[in-house]
């Protein structure tokens, strides 16, 4: 079932027009990876489909409702953005995780039992049990990106949306973050919409990739069908070898300056 | 987890540090109401209060002592609470009430008042407020382009008081033999307010105050950041449009009433912020308190410290409250 849909968006920045009538459909309970080169254009993307701006034209529905015409409390109870850049907070994690429960709360109610059972679920969701009393602008790079995501799972969000969630973190914790937002649709069929840079991880961990290259899309599908040659070389100019991993069936993608 | 953490987590603390600020405040009002010029005993207080017509003090404590306290509390509150509210939705710690423009606004307008119509002494209150007011806005609409980012908002704010600065200067150049009965109003003083100036503010300060505990979970999610708040389902501009309007009253209605009075709206946030936290919920009421706490009690220092001279509030609050905020941001940093 679709969930979310764009319809002709387009996009503008001081004459730079970054998306250009933009079609795309969304479907419940899966991973979609917007890739594309820088200022392709995937950031405007994922945040007009996330109700954080109303693009120039053109409308986005969720699921038969213009997004843009219902109340913003009503969209926070579906729709949740972990964003590129958080800043340091003087909070606990637990502080932190809770305002997650802000779309489902009237203006002056307090958090009940069911709010802690959820917080407590995306907590142990996000492996930070023993962390939850710790300052977050005392946690390391890793730990405060799971904290943020937290926060997004305890808003329980029916599409979750991830702006290059991996960025600035070490391997380890970059496979951590993306083994979360996957066990997430296994375990609560969320729809994941994240913006990634890193190929193969857009290769392993997403049901579809969608390609956006000067504010259009050049492709959508599965990843072995529109991760080829031809696409890295066109969109990101690179040249590629692609090999299909007998184990696991998944792409490993090498890369390699196109000769000039 | 550290002591301090721990410390904040504990139920009741909340209320408990609240009260200890208000305590903090009752006892700032005592001694504003009981020194001064001439010293009166508590038991005369009691007396005037109850309404025990004997006492002598009778006349300088409901006509003298009274209202100019009732007026620094408000004044206090009301510079505290703008401030706090600007540094969170400017997100950044030099915000304070006058770089929206509110002071240089009423600034200049307070300035033709008592230069080019001394014999008008009574319109110097509204039309600094209209000044304040007027500029707070231009500031608010040439920063505007398609919603409000607080680094253009901080730099408009800069650049129309540098303009207005040099309105003032100009008058205080051209009419250099009437500067004299201006520094009063140039560094906020409490001399001589009564009941007429608590009638000016009363009403802003209830209602700003009112605004700003409503405005207490949005605050704290603008502190989320931008996007993170928008995702949660706030109003991300409306926040940063009614909160500002909301300091603006509140400072304006201040500064018409004692003067450019700086400081307050700077430092008490900020002493506040570095013993309670970021959270609105206790870092608000605490500024209201220590706001009126201590500008009550830099008024009475004022007034007994070169009895029968008094020292404007102002000069005050600089001389001490400097050196304090920076003891308090040394020990932070250790």
């Amino acid at each position: 079932m679709t969930v979310l849909q764009a319809a002709s968006i387009s996009q503008s920045f001081s004459d730079k027009q970054v998306l250009n009538k933009i079609d795309l459909r969304l479907d419940e309970g899966r991973i979609y990876s917007i890739i594309g080169p820088n200022g392709s254009g995937k950031s405007t993307l994922l945040h007009a489909l996330s109700r954080q701006l109303k693009p120039d034209a053109g409308d986005v529905y969720w699921k038969e409702h213009n997004l843009y015409q219902l109340a913003p409390k009503k969209v926070a109870q579906e729709l949740a953005l972990l964003a590129q850049v958080n800043d340091l907070m003087d909070l606990t994690v637990e502080q932190l995780i809770a305002y997650g429960r802000t779309p489902h709360k009237s203006m002056f109610q307090r958090l009940d039992e069911d709010d802690q059972e959820i917080i407590d679920e995306a907590i142990h969701l996000t492996k930070l049990d023993s962390l939850r009393k710790r300052n977050v602008s005392h946690l390391s790079g890793g730990e405060r990106q799971r904290a943020w995501i937290a926060l997004c799972l305890a808003q329980q969000p029916k599409v979750f949306f991830l702006d290059e969630p991996t960025t600035y973190l070490d391997i380890s914790h970059q496979l951590d973050v993306l083994e979360i937002v996957s066990r997430l649709k296994e375990t609560r069929d969320v729809t994941v919409v994240m913006v990634l840079h890193d190929l193969n991880h857009a290769a392993t961990y997403s049901d579809e990739v969608i390609v956006v290259r000067e504010g259009h899309i050049y492709g959508q599908g599965i990843p072995k069908e529109v991760m080829n040659q031809e696409m890295f070389k066109e969109v990101f100019h690179v040249q590629s070898d692609i090999y299909e991993d007998e184990h696991d069936d998944l792409l490993r993608i090498v890369m390699k300056p196109l000769k000039k | 987890m550290s002591k301090k953490e721990a410390l904040r987590d504990r139920a009741g603390w909340k209320g408990f540090i609240v009260a200890v600020f208000v305590i903090l405040l009752v006892i700032s009002t005592i001694f504003s109401i009981q020194f001064g010029a001439v010293n009166i005993p508590l038991k005369d207080i009691w007396a005037a209060l109850t309404g025990d017509i004997q006492s002598d003090f009778q006349n300088i404590i409901w006509n003298i002592r009274i209202p100019r306290t009732f007026v620094a509390i408000l004044v206090g509150a009301n510079l505290a609470v703008a401030g706090v509210l600007l540094q969170g939705i400017m997100k950044n710690p030099l915000a304070d009430p006058y770089i929206i423009g509110v002071s240089s606004g009423a600034g200049l307008a307070g300035m033709i008042v008592l230069i080019l119509y001394p014999h008008l002494p009574h319109i110097l209150t509204p039309v600094a407020f209209i000044g304040a007011t007027i500029v707070a806005f231009t500031v608010y609409g040439l920063a505007w382009e398609k919603g409000i980012a607080p680094t253009r908002i901080i730099l408009a704010g800069v650049a129309v008081s540098a303009f207005l600065g040099s309105g003032i200067s100009a008058l205080m150049v051209f009419y250099s033999d009437r500067v004299q009965g201006t520094i009063d109003f140039m560094v906020g003083g409490l001399s001589a307010r009564s009941w007429p100036q608590v009638e000016v503010i009363l009403p802003y300060s209830i209602l700003g105050i009112l605004f700003a505990m409503i405005g207490i979970r949005k605050m704290n999610l603008l502190m989320l950041g931008d996007r993170t708040a928008k995702s949660l389902g706030a109003r991300v501009e409306w926040i940063r449009f009614s909160m500002t309007a909301v300091a603006t009253l509140l400072a304006a209605s201040a500064v018409s009433v004692v003067g450019l009075l700086g400081f307050v709206g700077l430092i008490v946030p900020h002493t506040a912020r570095l013993i309670v936290g970021n959270d609105y919920r206790v870092l608000l009421p605490v500024s209201i308190f220590l706001g009126a706490a201590i500008l009550t009690a830099s008024d009475t220092v004022g007034r007994i410290v070169f009895a029968p001279i008094e020292i404007p509030v102002g000069v005050i609050m600089g001389a001490l409250g400097a050196p304090f905020f920076l003891y308090l941001l040394r020990r932070k940093m250790v």
